[in-house]
This record gives C-alpha cells, structure tokens and sequence, in this order.
C-alpha cells in the first residue's frame, strides 16, 4: 500500500537534494535559477499547446452532452438552461460554473449501505471543498508571487496580498492561502491513503503533484517565516528571467533554489500528467456542448456510407408472407 | 476516416490556448523586456562613516524585519530595551532612535528595497511623523 | 441455476477493497456475471469479424493470430476519431468522485466496478502504448502490457456496465463511462467478442427490422391479436394501419413492448391513444421494416448503431409521412436524440414536426423531425384533448423510474411526470439522490438484460430496487412506471427479487386505462385483465 506513494515521496526528496546540493556545494545557480526555469517554461507552453491542439485533432463526432436537467421542449415546461443548456450562453454559464466552481462535483454524495437493505445517500462535501480550497488558493499564490516579477507592481496585486494578509498575523504577515494551499494538499493526500476506495485507485503519478505542491508551498513559507532570505535578491533573479536579463544575485540560499526547482519541475511535469485536466475541462464533450441536438443538426466530419439492409432487400424476402397477410408492397 | 493534419474547433482552440499563454506569460509582457534598475539603498554619511549595522550586511538583508519585530516584543512586554549584537554591542531598541538614527534616509534607503518587493510595513503607521526623519 | 437469496447477496457486498493492488488480482469470469458469447451465425449475418463458436469460460478464446495488433490499431484509430475518448484517457484525476455512483459497485462492491477503475483497465493499456511517461516508467507510471488475461478482465468488465452514464454527472470533468465501454465493445467486435445476449438482437433487426426478430406477416398478426384483447376489454375496436404510404405519422416502438408482458399493455395503450385521436386527424401508421425503436447496435458499435437506425428515416421517406413519432424506450431515445440526425441525417425529406390535434409546434425537434410519445402525450393533455377518468387508476399507487437514457442523454424529465399525474391521482416520487439525473439504472440496460446473468442484474438492480422500497414502505407504493422496454421488460423480476408487491407499467397504459374512449362499453377492468379500481367484486 505505501509502495505507490514511497515512490513519489522519495522522487520529491530527491528532487529537494538534487537542488539544495547542486547550489550549496557544487554552486550550480545558473542552472537552477535561469537555465532550468526557462527550460520548464519552454516545455510548459510547447506541451500544453501540444497536448491541446493533439485532442483538438480529434473531432467530436456526436454531440454527446450529459443532460443534468430538464430539456427544452414544451413552451410550457420550465427548462433547465444550466444543466441542459440549449443555447450558447447556456453552455457558458454551464462551463463557467464548472470550471470555476467545480459544480459537477458539488453533487457528490457517500453511498453508505445498512440492515435491511437500505441503502443511504449522504451529502460529502469535502473533497468539493478541499478541491475549491486547494485550487482558489494556488491561483491567489501564484497571483500574488507577481509581485516579485513586475516593476512596477501593479495595484491589483498589491490589494491581493494586502487581502490575503488581513489578519496581519505576526511579521512578516502570514497569508491565508499559504495556509490554506498546505491544508488542502495534505488534506488530499490524506484522503488518498485513507478512504480505502480512494487508495485503491491511487497510482504512484497522484501522489508526485501532491508532494511537489507540498514542497513548493513549503519551502515557500519556510522562506517568508523561518529561513528568511532577501527579497530584493529574489526579485532580482525573478525580474532577470522575465525581462531577459536573467542575473544570478548574491547571498540567496539553497532553498531559494530548491523552491525555484520545484517549481520548475511542477512546468514541465505539468504537460504530460494529469495536471492537464486544467485543459481538459474546456474539451469535455459531456460538458462544453448545447443540447439542441434535435433541433439543429450537428456534422460528423469523418460521417461515412454504411452497408444497410434496405427495404428492397426486405421486401424481396418477405413478400410473399406480406402479400398473404395482407401488408402492402411495392412490387407484386 | 479524419484528415491527419486537421484541427477541429480550431476557432475555440487557438483562441483559448492564446487566451492562456497571454495570462502565463504576464509578467514577460508587462515588463516589457526591461529589467528595472535593481535598487540601490543610499547611505548617509553617518551611515557610512559607522562602517557596519548593528549586524552584518547580508543578515539585516533578510533579518531586518525580525529583529525589529523581536525588538517590539522585548521592549513593550518585558521592558528590555538593550540588544546585545553578535559582536558583543550595545543597542538602543528603538527603529526611530537607532536605526533612523543613520538611515534617516527613509525615502532612498527604506523605500527603495520595499517599494521594490511591494512591502508595505506598517511600522511607518507610527514611525513615519518622528522628528529624526523629519531633520 | 439458483439465484442467490436476497440477504445472501447483501452479505457479499463489501465496499472495503482488497490488499493486493487491482493490476495483481487476476479476472474471476463467474457464472452469473457474465453473459454467454455471440452466436456465430449472428455474427456472420451482419458481416462482423471472427464469427465462430466460443465459450468465456474456457482458456482459449479462439482470437486472430493478430489481436494484440487489431486491439492497438483500433485504440489508436478511435482516440483520432473520438476526442471525448482521448480526453477522457488523459484527463481522470481519480479523484474517486464516480467510485460509489456506480450501480454495478453499490451492488457488488467489486472495486473494478468503481468507474474511474473500469476506465482504468484501459487507460493502463493506453499510458502502455500511447503515452511516453508509460513507455518509460511503465507500472511506475500505472502502466501495463496488454496480454491476453487483461483482454478477459476488459471483456468481464465492460460488459458489467450499462452506459448508463450516472458517473459522468458526478465527474468534475464530465468523462463518460458510458463512452469508455463504447469504444471497449468496439474493439471486442473487431475480435468477434460480443455477447449473443446482443448480437443475435442485432442480427434480426438488420434482417426482419426488429430486434425479436418477428416477420412482417407475424408483427401485424400481434398487433392485430391486441386489436381483439382491446375490443375484449373496451368493447372498442380499433384498426391500426401498417406500411401505410400517405399517413402523417410513423409510429416507432420498441418490439419488445410488441411480445412481453407487461410492455404489451403499453403496446395495446398506444393503439387506443392513436384511434382516439383518429377521428381529430391523427393519421399515423406502423412499420414493418422499422418496426424497431430500440438500437442494439449502439452496444456493438457506432457503424452498427448507425446501420440499424437508418430504418427509420429510410422507412419515413419510403411513405412519405411528414414526421415520426417514438415511443417509450430508453436507449432508443439516446441514439435519436444525439445520434440519429447526425449519422442518416439530414431529415429534409421531413416537416417540423405538428401536432395535428393541438396544433402545437416540435420546434425542438424541428431537424431530427421526430417526437417523444411523453412529449406529444404531455402536449395532449396540457391542451385538454383527452378526456379521462383518473380514478380508474386508483388502485394504483405509483413512482416513476427515470431510465437512464432519457433521463442523462435527453433530459426528459417532467413531460412524463405530467402525464402520470393527469393520469392517476397517487404519485410518489423517489429520493431525490435516485431520480431524475441521478436516476439508478435497472440494471439490465445496454444489453445485459440476460438471463444468465442474472445474478449480475439483481446486484446492478439494488439501488433501483431500494429507492422503489423505500417509497412502498412509506406510501404504499404498488407501480412503477417507466418509459422504457427494457426496464418493462427486467424491472419485474427486480421487484419480486428485492421488493415483491410492486408491478411495473408503462406510462401510455396509465393514460388508456384512464382514457374514456368513445363508443366504450362499461370497462371493468383495466388492460391487463384485473379489477379497475371500484369494480373490485
């Protein structure tokens, strides 16, 4: 059982030596601070464009919408424009719903069964909310870390910080979604080793992402709290490789590093995982499509001639009997 | 059977995919190439002529914020207003009364840096109006 | 073969799945799980590869030397043909969402059951061959050879779901099930591995137009022998047309409904419903040819599917009517609704579809041109064209089965809950967790409706049966309606197995039991024979 998360727990650990080490002893910077990132850049946008284009290649032959609602048809039947969108802006606010606040999965429920037989449906909600928690509060990270790579720094992400940091919690102020990121990812692993069915489905490649976040969030904190490093330095560096100036500045430590490989790592990885269900979202056939199949005709592109058994053939075997039951045929 | 070459929806897609690699790619865009200038913190000549911080150079780089937070602590809880340094030295604990004492430069010292980061402290809420940095 | 007891069947179900990782326990092919193989002369009959008799329980199952290479062509030429398949290959998080919306597991808490792991069985084979991360990294990376042991547990598999598609209305991204086994089935026919319990269905339809494979000569014949048992029972007789050039309307129904009890009474109800309508215009007809509504070639493949359905609009042309009228079917309604138009399409030989009694216009189905018989009863009513007695349907107490089809794959949803309550005056729906889009399946959908996978049936039946339990233990609830053959035609033996005392109906027996025909003798019972409600000696 623990082989399928040993396996990327220790990828993550090695991956955390891997930097720290090629920084602190063998002073490898320019590798881990310019040359990997702009690597994982590179492969990060040439993959995902890759991946994308390569199922857009692939036709969506039928209209195949899972019907979540009631349909159009009768004037006077109230229809359910968001979970059987007929129209357009139907499918939108359906998609918008969907990606932004994962409502497919807000229906999920626990199946549990009793005496009796009785079988009991109860509301689960937190893998709804971990997912919500989890995914809201990377993107406010990542958000916020554009301080560090625009000069000057925009309002909007000066008032997100000053937002994340409400609680003005010890200094330098702690942020609600750092906090919240290292939760939910634990939370997720948990319940990955924990709920038996959850595990038992698990492979090796759900755990990585897990504990490379982990990592990323981790080292993250360790850097804004307990193991400070200059910010002017990280900006520095951060501003080099988005202006294409990238500069190696002084005195910045191994886990600055470890936190920029990670990152990197998490880019490149990102292509060729699942992680590319961020894409896969907006190419979902059940999901991104109107359901007015009966009423406007949708084109399969490779559509071709099958072999049929037409009428003729089926008269021309049953005529006789047709004839002697009284059924009209074409030929007599 | 699908011609090998051709993308479906190719509409949505390139929209979509430019859509995002817009956003990624942000801060390459905003910043227009240029690096801004890295900042450079003047010293007064007080500062200059002390030759070293309270600590070294590259500890108050990353340090600064926690000392002064540790110093807060001492000196409003436990009414201990002396920091002994690494080296042995005696400090007043007071931003206003040591530190600004050489750095009453805050606009080309404090600012620089912190404007740079996006930092915004609220140790100015109070400190800011204090008679030094006025001089 | 004797089936289990019902508490014997419930001690089995263990959600806790075993130690040992899915890939290391070998597939279990078990007496009633699994349906018996295709008939080779079925087989050969619609000119489908590798037609020969074979058993699932035996080691060799007679393949071409070259499976493995058909097997990976045809993965490879569906991903480029099907982007929901190359999606939903790529995309799963297992995030375990799906595992326990699935009827199949709930009923037998075998964790291959769980979607997100059925998908997985081929998804493992496709990191395998398609991905780099599982050419490198192989198990490491969840991937694994296709030999021929995964082959049978894909088989065992896949034809343990019914595409019943509730998992993908749990999913956050919407991948299919149902689209995932379509494609498993496609391949398995590339290596004439299909079960007989479909392929000789789609053998007659190809050939007498039905998946019964009743003659022309013997369709009308039963059809005709309903004329007399409606005359019997109403004093009525009504005289439905066949093959008829110039009518307005094709009617199209499952056959089912035209050979088993209780679709039978549906069947006689659409006869009564049409010559009631007669005299206000409606001129509608029965085919021969496509006297099939049902598409069992939507469980073989999308080619056969979209052979079998071409009846219909070849049918409605050859007659010339103006529009088609569908009856009460589930995966017939599917294939209509987002298949039909697109694969023989486009109708244009058609009208958009009128109600020639109300006037009202299909305008959702102004390209298809083809109407859902819950639709067009619903307009009926809404319009006060039928008169009734409801209380004839009062010794019925009834709840209704959204089947799968209609309900994730249409949307119909309130059409036939009108129609039931303009019908009868005691209607109880099911928790809201098993009805409407989260409807359970009967069970025994695309194909599986067997006999000798029975015991797979009443598992996969269990969340069904439960939630029909649960409303007849608190409203007394002795009927459930449905709109679809199949579920006519397996939901019966369901109930007996977890709920005895609950029949099942179609919805147009419902609505000609309560319609008040003219000329009608006084009617003491309703179709089937028993007491109306009042007339009880």
């Amino acid at each position: 059982m623990n082989v399928k998360y040993m396996f990327s727990l220790v990828a993550v650990i090695l991956l955390f030596l891997l930097a720290y080490i090629g920084v602190e002893a063998a002073g490898l910077q320019v590798l881990f601070g310019i040359v990997i990132p702009y690597a994982a850049i590179i492969i990060f946008i040439i993959g995902v464009v890759n991946r994308v284009i390569g199922w857009a290649r692939s036709p969506v032959p039928f209209r195949i919408p899972s019907t979540c609602g009631q349909q159009r048809s009768l004037p006077w039947i109230k229809s359910s424009e968001l979970d059987n969108p007929f129209t357009t802006p139907g499918v939108v606010a359906r998609m918008f719903l969907e990606v932004l606040f994962f409502r497919s999965l807000f229906r999920n429920t626990k199946t549990t069964i009793a005496e009796g037989p009785k079988i009991y449906f109860s509301i689960e909600m937190w893998l709804w909310l971990a997912a919500l928690a989890f995914h809201w509060s990377f993107l406010t990270v990542i958000v916020r870390h554009l301080r560090l790579f625009t000069e000057p720094v925009p309002f909007w992400i000066a008032l997100l910080e000053k937002a994340d940091g409400f609680f003005q919690v010890g200094v330098p102020g702690i942020f609600l979604s750092g906090l919240v990121l290292l939760a939910a990812v634990f939370y997720l692993f948990l319940r990955r080793v924990i709920i038996p069915q959850v595990n038992y489905v698990s492979l090796s490649q759900d755990f990585f992402p897990l504990f490379l976040i982990f990592g990323i969030a981790f080292t993250g904190i360790l850097m804004r709290h307990f193991a400070k490093i200059d910010v002017t330095g990280a900006k520095q560096l951060a501003m080099g490789l988005v202006t294409f100036h990238p500069t190696i500045p002084q005195g910045i430590g191994g886990i600055f590093y470890v936190h920029v490989f990670f990152v990197s790592v998490l880019l490149a990885y990102f292509p060729f995982s699942k992680l590319m269900h961020m894409g896969g979202i907006f190419m979902s056939p059940t999901r991104n499509l109107t359901c007015n199949t009966r009423a406007v005709r949708h084109i399969n592109p490779w559509n071709y001639p099958v072999e049929t058994h037409t009428y003729d053939e089926y008269e021309e075997e049953f005529r006789e009997k047709m004839i002697e039951a009284g059924l009209p045929v074409e030929k007599e | 059977m699908p011609e090998e070459k051709k993308i479906y929806n190719k509409g949505f897609v390139v929209a979509g995919l430019i859509i995002f690699i817009t956003i990624f790619m942000f801060p390459f865009w905003y910043n227009l190439g240029k690096a801004a200038p890295v900042p450079e913190p003047v010293l007064t000549e007080k500062a200059k002529a002390a030759k070293e911080c309270i600590e070294p150079k590259s500890y108050m780089k990353a340090e600064h914020m926690q000392i002064l937070d540790d110093w807060r602590s001492s000196v409003v809880r436990d009414e201990n207003r002396v920091y002994v340094s690494s080296k042995e030295k005696e400090f007043d604990m007071s931003l206003s009364n040591t530190c600004l004492d050489c750095h009453s430069n805050k606009a080309d010292f404090c600012d620089k840096c912190h404007n740079y980061a996006s930092v915004n402290p609220y140790c100015w809420d109070c400190h800011i109006d204090k008679p030094k940095e006025n001089k | 073969m004797s089936d289990p007891k019902p508490n014997e069947l419930i001690e089995k179900i263990d959600y806790i799945p075993p130690q040992k990782g899915w890939m290391d326990v070998p597939v279990n092919i078990r007496k009633g799980m699994y349906c018996y193989a295709s008939n080779p002369k079925s087989v050969e009959y619609v000119h489908l590869p590798n037609a020969r008799a074979w058993n699932p329980i035996e080691e060799d199952w007679k393949l071409p030397d070259n499976w493995k290479e058909i097997v990976h062509t045809a993965f490879r030429d569906r991903l480029d043909r099907f982007r929901s398949f190359k999606v939903f290959m790529d995309i799963c998080v297992r995030c375990g969402a799906c595992a326990d919306k699935c009827h199949f597991f709930i009923g037998t808490g075998d964790p291959k059951n769980m979607p997100v792991l059925r998908a997985e069985l081929l998804r493992s084979v496709y990191r395998n061959d398609f991905t780099a991360a599982g050419k490198i990294l192989g198990k490491i990376a969840g991937a694994r050879e296709l030999t021929l042991d995964v082959l049978k547990e894909w088989w065992y598999y896949f034809f343990q779901c019914t595409e019943c598609r509730r998992c993908s209305v749990f999913c956050p991204y919407g991948i299919d099930t149902a689209e995932i086994t379509i494609m498993a089935r496609e391949i398995f026919n590339l290596l004439g591995l299909n079960i007989d319990w479909i392929a000789t269905p789609v053998a007659n339809c190809y050939r007498t137009g039905n998946h019964l494979g009743i003659q022309p000569h013997a369709f009308k014949e039963m059809i005709e022998f309903f004329v007399d048992d409606i005359e019997e029972k109403t004093g009525v007789k009504v005289d439905p047309s066949f093959n008829k050039k110039g009518a307005d309307i094709l009617f199209v129904t499952p056959s089912g409904d035209v050979f088993a009890d209780p679709g039978t009474y549906t069947a006689m109800g659409y006869l009564m419903l049409f010559h009631y309508l007669k005299e206000q215009g409606l001129n509608v007809t029965w085919s021969t040819y496509a006297s099939e509504g049902g598409n069992f070639g939507f469980f073989t493949s999308h080619e056969m599917m979209k052979r079998l359905n071409s009846k219909m609009y070849a049918e409605a042309k050859r007659l010339g009517v103006k529009w088609i009228l569908g009856g009460e079917c589930g995966h017939m309604w599917r294939v209509i609704n987002q298949y039909m138009d697109t694969m023989n399409g486009p109708a244009d030989f058609l009208e958009e579809p009128v109600s020639p009694i109300t006037g009202t216009k299909f305008t959702n189905a102004r390209s298809t041109k083809m109407v859902h018989i819950s639709e067009f009863t619903a307009d009926l009513l809404y319009h006060n064209k039928l008169k009734l007695d409801k209380s004839r349907n009062d010794n019925l107490i009834v709840t209704y089965h959204d089947s799968c089809n209609p309900a994730r794959g249409m949307g119909l949803f309130d059409e036939p809950r009108y129609v039931i309550n303009s019908v009868c005056n005691h209607f109880h729906d099911m928790p809201r967790n098993t009805i409407r889009e989260q409807t359970f399946c009967c069970g025994s959908g695309s194909g599986l409706n067997a006999g000798e996978d029975m015991e797979l049936r009443l598992c996969g039946g269990l969340p069904r049966a439960n939630a029909v339990k649960h409303v007849h233990d608190k409203f007394g609830v002795n009927m459930l309606a449905t709109i679809c053959a199949i579920d006519r035609a397996v939901l019966p033996p369901l109930m007996d197995y977890w709920v005895p005392g609950v029949g099942v109906t179609g919805l147009t027996e419902m609505v000609a039991n309560a319609l008040l025909m003219p000329g009608e003798a006084e009617r003491t019972t309703n179709l089937r024979g028993e007491p109306l409600s009042g007339m009880e000696e």
